[in-house]
């Protein structure tokens, strides 16, 4: 099929070559496709819909007794009016988080892309090498980095940064640590891939045009990176906002994210109408932002 | 002289900076490796407290931790190959075929990738539920599959399509059937997408926590292990697991990174013309 455009015209008035066999099955396409997109109608697209319907529930149901479909649509401003604090917190310790990796990540991108050389491989291994192990014993090794008997409390004890009784573990600041370093990878490897594609001969003409190295920065390899950047900040801020992992390790109830209370809601709680409706105003949420964020950002080819 | 100086000290600037977030990614690595040697004072310590080698000596000390293991390691082989299947074949038929609802197929398999897991996790716990099917280790084997395959699609379609077409007509207009065209040209040409995706896919799947979380039932996996011991106490042979992991995933890189290496070596005295073909073109 697509191997036809590359037959050269010229030689076309001769009898077809064998390769042109290929264009003969016309549901070969379809039978290739269709045990992969069976399984994904069956267990990603049915189950929406089967959510969907499950946070219109009547929420006096119980999983015992049995729930109805009233489509009982107050089951979303009760559960927002509940609990709008873990909305809001999810989206600020991403977002916070983000910055933080934004920060870090671009010039470890930049590096890795520009300057590294023949070490650029090897920085590429030490990104992604703390995804070989285990997400939970990451985290749980950040009890240990910030546990109150350890050095770097100690230190900041001791130049007064923290107070003397002063903790960084069960804090705000410990949870936005552990979402930053848990998705870091995730940003720069698509802002790598951006950075790396990037014509140091227009940082050159810029800087013999007379920019200064920030305004070459800020006109040329910033825009040029922005496919990068788009597609870094999304695969950070998705994964980041429905994270309940670092607030439950790292953190105690007061830091408790949305994630916590749809854990708590289904596994806990069995009050499956509210967990719906709030795992529905979560993806609500991320689409709206993925949206706006991709009108303001003017990129539509993200992936 | 001035934009000299900032060049020189933009240079220096962002490598330092580079370093020191590379630190600051490795430093929870180093931490999980020297507490797989370490002897805590207390069940819910997780302070360094004496060196032992008694984790690495008997790691199943704790026999339901290496239960964990075991299962997580049979789910992942067992979503590892059915969607490493399902997903390279869709790849196929995306890559290599012209056909009505591509958007709509690609749109499947995006959105599996862009949706929480969250929301995932969720929606599947609802369907079991209301479709009466009990959970445990197959809905898991269920899930995993599923957000795998979008990982996969996504991996085997980039080799296929950085792949030099030219070689497989060059296979037919020597008379290759298609059959043998597929098994001596095209296969071996796209498996080294296909094994980083099996890869991936593996990985994706040992290491997953929410959505296997909602989907568990009373079944236990190494991510749900450690969660419901964070509560109890951690044993530190899960240190030692989690070192084990690394170790193995770091000599796979390295050996496909010399065989790659070695590979290209080979190749360009042979077949220069094949090699730059090929080179172009990825």
């Amino acid at each position: 099929m697509s191997a036809l455009a590359h037959v050269p015209t010229g030689q076309s008035a001769a009898a077809p070559p064998p390769s042109a066999r290929r264009g003969r099955h016309r549901f070969l396409p379809y039978l290739l496709l269709l045990p992969g997109a069976a399984w994904l109608l069956l267990f990603f697209a049915l189950p929406l819909v089967q959510l969907a319907a499950a946070s219109l529930y009547d929420p006096s149901g119980s999983l015992s007794t049995g729930y109805a479909l009233t489509f009982a649509f107050g089951n979303y401003p009760d559960a927002l009016a509940a609990y709008w604090p873990q909305f809001v917190r999810s989206f600020g310790y991403a977002a916070l988080a983000l910055v933080l990796a934004l920060l870090m990540g671009y010039p470890l991108a930049y590096a890795i892309a520009q300057k590294a050389g023949r070490w650029k491989n090897l920085l590429l291994v030490c990104v992604v090498a703390p995804m070989f192990t285990s997400f939970l014993v990451r985290t749980l090794a950040w009890k240990t980095i910030l546990s109150d008997n350890g050095w770097f409390v100690g230190v900041l004890r001791d130049v007064h940064l923290l107070a003397p009784d002063g903790r960084l573990l069960a804090t705000p600041f410990a949870v936005v640590l552990g979402l930053t370093y848990n998705f870091l990878p995730f940003l720069v490897l698509p802002l790598y891939a951006s950075l790396e594609r990037l014509d140091r001969r227009l940082l050159e003409a810029a800087s013999d045009l007379y920019a200064s190295p920030v305004r070459a920065f800020r006109r040329v390899t910033l825009p040029l990176s922005m496919p990068g950047l788009v597609a870094g900040t999304l695969l950070f801020f998705i994964p980041a906002s429905g994270d309940y992992i670092n607030a439950e390790l790292l953190g105690t109830p007061n830091e408790y994210m949305i994630g916590n209370v749809i854990d708590s809601a289904f596994l806990v709680r069995l009050d499956y109408p509210q967990g719906a409706a709030l795992s529905f105003l979560l993806m609500a949420a991320m689409l709206a932002v993925v949206f706006v964020y991709l009108r303001r950002a003017g990129t539509e080819e993200v992936l | 002289m001035s934009a000299r100086f900032w060049r020189w000290l933009a240079d220096r600037w962002v490598m330092a900076v580079a370093l020191l977030v590379l630190g600051y990614l490795s430093l929870p690595i180093v931490v999980v490796a020297g507490l797989s040697f370490n002897r805590p004072s207390s069940r819910l310590s997780y302070d360094f407290h004496e060196f032992t080698l008694d984790n690495w000596r008997n790691p199943c000390a704790t026999s339901d931790m290496c239960d964990a293991v075991v299962r997580s390691v049979q789910i992942g082989f067992l979503a590892t190959a059915v969607s490493t299947v399902l997903g390279t074949l869709m790849a196929f038929a995306l890559v290599r075929h012209r056909f009505r609802g591509r958007a709509g197929i690609n749109v499947l398999i995006f959105l599996p990738m862009a949706t929480p897991e969250l929301v995932m996790g969720t929606s599947l716990l609802a369907l079991f539920v209301a479709a009466g099917v009990p959970q445990g280790f197959w809905t898991i084997v269920i899930a995993h599959v599923m957000f795998c395959v979008s990982f996969v699609v996504v991996t085997v379609k980039a080799r296929l399509a950085g792949m030099d077409s030219r070689l497989e007509e060059a296979a037919m207009d020597l008379y290759a059937s298609e059959w043998q065209t597929f098994r001596r040209v095209t296969l071996p040409l796209v498996l080294p997408g296909i094994v980083a995706a099996a890869l991936l896919a593996f990985s994706l799947s040992f290491d997953d926590f929410i959505i296997t979380n909602f989907n568990a039932g009373t079944t236990v996996t190494f991510p749900m292990y450690v969660w419901g011991a964070a509560q109890r106490g951690i044993p530190p042979q899960v240190n030692v697991i989690g070192t084990a992991m690394f170790a193995i995933a770091l000599l796979l890189v390295l050996a496909s990174t010399l065989r790659g290496r070695r590979a290209r070596r080979a190749a360009l005295p042979v077949a220069p013309a094949v090699g730059g073909a090929a080179r172009r073109r990825s």
